[in-house]
């Protein structure tokens, strides 16, 4: 046993050199973010208060396995005791874990019935998933364009490009045109794909929905700060997968609409020259549209 | 008693009754001995092959930017890496187990069916031969994740047939097994053992055999569909001809989650059977151990709906979802509170099987605590398909599943081969594995929470340093499994006497009152148990 306990020290020693390096950056890189909306930070708190409870869940029946590991040891003497139920524990220990699951399923409840309430949203984005890029289109705006991967990513991904991702700015995580969103707004995001199933997640917004060909999901948020947020495609979606970030850039209201208005503007300057075809950023665009034809809109 | 009529039945000599020469022996075999033996030898050689997978997705993972592979080869090896564990290694090794240990332990002389017995197994290796053959046609191996979700899986070239056929008869294989094993238990055991005087790996596997009769057809109807998509025109999951890919993800899951109890209930029952021998006192609660594995099995069936809580279920639905995938925490409660309840008050000692059987206990725990905190919808979404999740299924799986199957050969092997093992070289095992494990899947919780999804084979340089640790613990953990092989090998090979009882702790059950190594027609008549 004694040779044991040595192998166990030994390796206790080594595991924490190898945990504790890189763990001096902080919490962020191993906890969930707040994020910047309402939403967000109710999830974060809902994140927090489970995992305490399992903490101390576990705290106490770690404490007792390992009371009986280091006491009722045959090689200290231990009799065995003989009893094999114990009604009243076992009653005990069947009802006390379903109350501390309400306890956690009320908050968890409200917190739901609040995402799932879309009203009143102030703008409209549709967001398409394609293999592998999003589509972003501003209903009422009449304003649409492509996001794909930066180049500066794009060219570092390639196998053995010999460039180092670590000198490039937001390695994987930067597209070329990201969405544009207004802060302090509740924006509703509709949610598809025209092609097989990609899903859109935002951290800090805490929200992910699958994009699924022939369904239009639906999402919302409201940042409450301005700047840019970064998020991935979250549904394997083939080769490309990893290779399709998500960018938001939440400005003031007013810089917002002088987006807008610019945008407006590139897209009349292109439209004589791009025969009928609408779109900013979109040169490889033969997707067929009509994959939505039955669309599903809850 | 038993012990003494299968002497005389060897003393006879028959030899009719002892195994076949040379490799025919083990083509045309119905002894369930050596069917749970090849049972036992694949699962093992899968686990290297899928493990071998593993690693190069770890290598690659190891720091961002492509090294080693193309985005296209990084997901067929995710694919087939969990085709492999799953069907390949976890699931035909508790199934080796049952075939050794049932009959044994139900003091039946053999399976029920055992021509039967014999097409499962040879059934499953023409499957793995479609599966790994797949990877070399044209268009590549089967990439669009285990799930084999819609759209995305039609875009497989000459694979998916391959697969699918492969999925067909691996369950085809499985619906033989189960067949078998309920109708040995129901038909086959000992006069005096009623059902509720089974050991539990008996019970915890008369359930899942109900479990993989239930589900195993569905997932074939889902992948025949699949099929039909692909070749004959259909619709089913293709929106643009009224079908509908949200369908295929409800079919799956519901088979998919029974599925992962068909893993993890069998593994219940070897810790139940290895913790109450070695803490040398009866196993704490054994009626509420029988019901809390039917109750996990009866609730696995109303809870897929977790899986999928970002598809855009209506609130009801993820109201209903979060509650009951709440409640497993219930159960499965229970049977961690038994298991420690059961080492209370005794005298523990600790053989290689249950260092695997206590690791198996705290480290299960945690993949629970994941689990339950997945449970809860509205956090889910930021979980959902991040490493998180990577994290919470390889605890349940690897310290979970593979460790209590390591922790069973190690508890059983003295009695198949009449040898024990060398017990330093399999602490060494142990220590190793246990504490790589943690190197390799703790960081992946960080991982995850941090923002890094699954299934991507590059990745923003924040998450570098953990992916590292665990790269190395991923490697670490791996190589230790090598130790695992030279042991077992050497244990076949010879060593040290096991006596008919194998451990000083005088463990219960039939399969202690016959001799190591076991003869090969074993309970020829049925002992009587009181």
């Amino acid at each position: 046993m004694k040779k044991m306990v040595k192998h166990a020290l030994a390796a206790g020693a080594a595991l924490t050199v190898l945990a504790s390096a890189p763990a001096l950056a902080g919490w962020t890189d191993v906890n969930l973010r707040q994020g910047v909306t309402e939403i967000s930070r109710e999830i974060y708190s809902l994140h927090m208060l489970t995992l305490w409870i399992c903490v101390a869940i576990a705290v106490a029946v770690f404490s007792v396995m390992i009371y009986s590991i280091a006491t009722f040891r045959k090689s200290k003497g231990a009799v065995p005791a003989t009893f094999d139920h114990n009604t009243k524990a076992e009653i005990l220990w069947t009802v006390i874990p379903v109350f501390i699951l309400v306890a956690m399923a009320i908050p968890a409840a409200k917190t739901l019935v609040k995402i799932d309430d879309s009203r009143g949203s102030e703008l409209t984005i549709k967001a398409t998933g394609y293999q592998w890029k999003w589509q972003y289109e501003y209903v009422d705006q009449g304003i649409s364009f492509f996001s794909s991967l930066a180049r500066s990513s794009d060219e570092a991904r390639e196998l053995r490009s010999g460039i180092d991702p670590n000198s490039v700015e937001n390695y994987l995580l930067d597209v070329d045109h990201p969405m544009v969103v207004p802060v302090g707004k509740k924006i509703r995001v509709l949610v598809t794909a025209a092609d097989v199933m990609h899903a859109w997640w935002v951290p800090d917004f805490a929200i992910k929905k699958d994009a699924i060909p022939g369904y239009i999901n639906e999402l919302w948020f409201r940042a409450e700060k301005v700047g840019v947020y970064r998020g991935q495609c979250t549904q394997l979606c083939g080769r490309d997968h990893g290779f399709m970030p998500i960018v938001v850039v939440v400005k003031p209201q007013a810089e917002y609409e002088a987006w807008i208005a610019e945008q407006k503007k590139a897209r009349q300057a292109a439209a004589p020259s791009a025969a009928g075809v609408a779109r900013l950023t979109a040169p490889n665009d033969h997707h067929d549209e009509t994959t939505l034809r039955v669309a599903n809109a809850e | 008693m038993s012990t003494t009529h299968t002497k005389d039945h060897a003393a006879h000599g028959h030899d009719e009754h002892g195994p076949a020469k040379g490799i025919l022996r083990w083509l045309t075999t119905t002894n369930h001995k050596d069917i749970g033996s090849m049972y036992l030898v694949f699962s093992l050689v899968m686990f290297l092959v899928g493990g071998t997978m593993a690693l190069i997705i770890r290598a690659e993972l190891f720091m961002p930017g492509m090294q080693l592979v193309d985005p296209g080869f990084f997901n067929t090896l995710t694919t087939v890496h969990a085709l492999v564990m799953v069907f390949g290694a976890v699931m035909p090794a508790t199934v080796g187990l049952a075939n050794w240990m049932i009959p044994l332990q139900i003091g039946a002389p053999d399976m029920a069916l055992p021509r039967m017995n014999n097409f499962s197994f040879w059934l499953l290796v023409s499957a793995f031969t479609l599966l790994i053959l797949s990877l070399f046609v044209p268009g590549g191996g089967p990439s669009a994740g285990w799930t084999l979700y819609p759209p995305l899986v039609l875009q497989t070239g000459d694979a998916l047939p391959l697969a699918i056929f492969a999925i067909h008869l691996a369950g085809a294989s499985s619906i033989m097994g189960s067949i078998n094993i309920i109708v040995t238990i129901m038909n086959l055991r000992a006069p005096g053992m009623s059902l509720l005087k089974m050991p539990l790996f008996v019970w915890t596997w008369l359930i899942t055999a109900y479990l993989l009769i239930a589900v195993m057809p569905v997932f074939a109807g889902a992948v025949t569909m699949l099929l039909t998509d692909h070749f004959f025109h259909t619709t089913f999951f293709a929106a643009s001809g009224g079908g509908d890919p949200v369908l295929y993800a409800h079919i799956f899951w519901f088979f998919g989650h029974p599925e992962v109890y068909i893993m993890i209930l069998p593994a219940f029952g070897i810790v139940s059977e290895i913790i109450p021998t070695f803490s040398r006192k009866p196993l704490f609660g054994y009626d509420a151990m029988v019901y809390a594995t039917a109750s996990i099995a009866f609730l696995s069936f109303i809870v897929w709906g977790h899986h999928m809580f970002t598809v855009g279920l209506p609130l009801a639905g993820e109201m209903f979802f979060m509650m009951s995938t709440m409640l497993i925490a219930v159960p499965t409660g229970v049977k961690v509170f038994n298991w420690t309840a059961t080492m209370w008050r005794g005298s523990l000692s600790f053989e290689p099987p249950m260092l695997f059987a206590l690791a198996f206990l705290f480290l299960f725990t945690i993949g629970g605590f994941s689990g339950l905190m997945m449970a809860i919808a509205p956090v889910d979404f930021q979980y959902h398909n991040t490493y998180f999740i990577v994290a919470h299924f390889h605890y349940v799986l690897v310290p979970g599943a593979v460790f209590a199957i390591m922790g069973g050969v190690y508890y059983w092997l003295p009695k198949w081969t009449g040898h024990m093992y060398d017990m330093k070289l399999a602490k060494w095992h142990f220590w190793l594995s246990t504490i790589f494990v943690n190197v390799l899947f703790f960081p992946q919780h960080f991982l995850g929470l941090a923002g890094m999804p699954r299934r991507i084979p590059d990745y923003s340089t924040q998450f570098t340093d953990w992916n590292m640790v665990s790269s190395i613990g991923g490697f670490a953990f791996g190589l230790s499994q090598l130790l695992f092989v030279y042991l077992v090998w050497k244990c076949v090979k010879g060593g040290a006497r096991a006596s008919a009882e194998v451990w000083e702790a005088h463990p219960k059950g039939l399969e202690w009152t016959v001799p190591s190594p076991a003869p090969y027609h074993t309970f020829a008549e049925a002992p009587l148990v009181k």
